[in-house]
């Protein structure tokens, strides 16, 4: 990718973290938010940035570079561009160990996130053990069926779960998975940030490997990588990086399988820069999209998920027409 | 140099074996051509060598040393084998692909030696690819895109190459080309093991042929001694004839027709 690129996309970045940090129901000028990191801003100031507006927009950051990151990954090891960490039974099992949480009544948010993060790794792990049992390992094919399994198993099992629930609990369930950055702490946010550095550098350090990994199981073979263990590897950890997003943001979709796409057409081929650009572009795409959820029916919020969906759509379409 | 003792593979559920005691060897500085019907064992060969499939009995030893005693990327630092399709999904410069045949050698962390950029320049040299470095692998035809695969092959900086069925999809002149190409990596001290089909083309460049049949070799030697008219007709189960080209002294095979004239 050109200079020109990567610093458009750096200023992007910056840019939507300014925004996300002035704008809000108190409107705050750059002068109150550079006092109030100083400490030299009127208390009201300092407190909005610190404990709320910050914390979020980090926490925005974090999301939207873990769940690019972990689509680049993907989607260069399994050699499919529509792949995505939520194709690969993460949703389903954090929303499974959300829903039951909230129904059972336990409303302490980090219930949520940890029942959440369960979910996801158990979802992860049974997602390797069908595709183990039917026999075809850890080939890519067989992570995506049993990814599809396990996702149509736990979308029934919200579904029935839901169905005797009480409407309170339906519609705390219901927000959760719409997903958000509301309740963004700084405990939280250190807590993510530990998995998606780690992750992260993980896959850094994988990536030469995943770039094999995308020429295909014989040519991978070929130059010799172990392709079983070395998808096995990749899917375990771009999953636990978009589980851990999950667990602290709900369901935030498309941006796993979008910014992945956006970074390849603005030029980046191998997988270490994809990995960067896109952590980038998602942060700022993630961070701009909370603006928007929490300006357009200010004071009510929109669920992030939704502003995010309604990115993945003219996307798709201006791509159909290389389909074509 | 590639060596295959007495090798045995059957698939999980087969009733017989692929392949069954087949041993052979490919010698440095030679192209030697594995050729056999469909089904007859050729591409198990190759998946073996992938590890792919593994052995029932038997081995197969490069240099002298057993694959089994050998990890993945050492049998790539040994073998660079060529599969028979390869598909990019997401494009890259020819550049970075033949780069990527550095793999085997390479740390996880560093950029490319100066070990690495000499191996690589010296593939691209060889397979005349200078003027493509920056083209991206979907620009590529079908003839420029099996030299690039070939090329990162090369980079490998393997003593042996297997190539399986890389004239498929290539016309007279990328072929002859390729098996040109192939002859000069030969004479430069590689071994070079071909499966190939066309046999007229291996009766040109390859100095050793290993004929298989339903899994076992059923002859193996010079070109001229393997093709035989009577052999290859019991073997193919096709009607041929087997002459001797007059402009080039090489034996080539005429399938004849069953039906209908000549």
């Amino acid at each position: 990718m050109s200079t020109r690129v990567w610093l458009a996309m750096a200023a992007a970045l910056i840019a939507s973290v300014i925004v996300a940090l002035i704008v809000g129901p108190v409107e705050l000028s750059i002068g109150d938010v550079f006092g109030a990191l100083h400490g030299s801003a009127d208390p009201q100031a300092t407190a909005i940035i610190r404990t709320i507006r910050l914390p979020r927009a980090v926490m925005g950051l974090l999301v939207g570079a873990g769940l690019s990151a972990s689509g680049v990954a993907l989607q260069a090891t399994m050699r499919n561009p529509l792949a995505e960490p939520y194709l690969l039974g993460v949703s389903g099992g954090a929303a499974v160990g959300a829903v039951l949480v909230s129904v059972a009544g336990f409303l302490h948010p980090a219930a949520v996130q940890i029942a959440a993060f369960s979910g996801a790794v158990l979802a992860v792990a049974l997602v390797i053990a069908v595709a183990h049992a039917s026999g075809a390992r850890s080939s890519s094919p067989a992570l995506v069926m049993a990814g599809v399994v396990i996702g149509a198993f736990a979308n029934a099992a919200i579904l029935v779960v839901l169905s005797g629930a009480p409407a309170t609990a339906v519609r705390d369930a219901l927000w959760w998975m719409m997903g958000s950055l509301s309740g963004a702490t700084w405990v939280g946010t250190a807590w993510l940030a530990t998995v998606v550095a780690v992750a992260f550098a993980t896959l850094w350090f994988l990536a030469r490997e995943i770039d094999v990994l995308s020429l295909g199981s014989d040519a991978a073979a070929a130059l010799g990588v172990d392709t079983d263990r070395a998808t096995r590897r990749v899917f375990v950890v771009a999953a636990l990086m978009a589980a851990a997003t999950v667990a602290s943001a709900g369901l935030i979709g498309f941006v796993g399988l979008v910014v992945p796409a956006i970074v390849r057409a603005l030029g980046a081929r191998s997988t270490r820069s994809s990995l960067i650009a896109a952590a980038i572009a998602g942060a700022a795409l993630l961070v701009g999209a909370d603006v928007v959820a929490r300006t357009i029916r200010a004071p009510a919020e929109l669920p992030l998920g939704a502003v995010t969906a309604l990115v993945g759509v003219p996307f798709f379409l201006a791509r159909m027409r290389h389909v074509a | 140099m590639i060596r295959f003792d007495g090798v045995q593979v059957t698939y999980p559920k087969a009733a017989v074996p692929a392949v069954d005691g087949v041993s052979f060897e490919a010698a440095r500085g030679i192209i030697t051509a594995v050729a056999g019907p469909n089904g007859s064992g050729k591409s198990t060969l190759v998946r073996a060598l992938l590890g792919r499939v593994s052995l029932g009995a038997g081995t197969i030893a490069v240099d002298g040393v057993s694959l089994e005693h050998l990890d993945r990327r050492s049998v790539a630092r040994a073998v660079a084998v060529v599969p028979q399709r390869e598909e990019p999904v997401f494009p890259r410069t020819v550049g970075e692909f033949v780069e990527l045949g550095r793999f085997p050698h390479g740390s996880p962390w560093g950029p490319l030696s100066g070990v690495d950029r000499e191996a690589c320049a010296e593939a691209i040299r060889r397979t005349e690819l200078e003027a493509f470095i920056e083209r991206k692998t979907d620009e590529l035809s079908g003839g420029e895109w099996q030299r690039v695969r070939v090329a990162r092959a090369l980079a490998q900086g393997a003593g042996t190459l297997v190539l399986d069925e890389p004239n498929s999809f290539l016309d007279i002149a990328h072929e002859m080309a390729l098996f040109e190409l192939l002859d000069s990596i030969a004479r430069g001290g590689v071994a070079v093991l071909l499966i190939s089909h066309q046999l007229n083309l291996v009766a040109r460049f390859a100095s050793r042929l290993v004929l298989l049949s339903k899994g076992t070799v059923v002859a193996d030697g010079t070109p001229a001694a393997v093709m035989d008219g009577d052999l290859l007709e019991q073997v193919y189960a096709w009607p041929l004839l087997v002459s001797r080209d007059p402009a080039i002294g090489v034996p080539v095979l005429v399938p004849l027709r069953r039906r209908g004239p000549r």
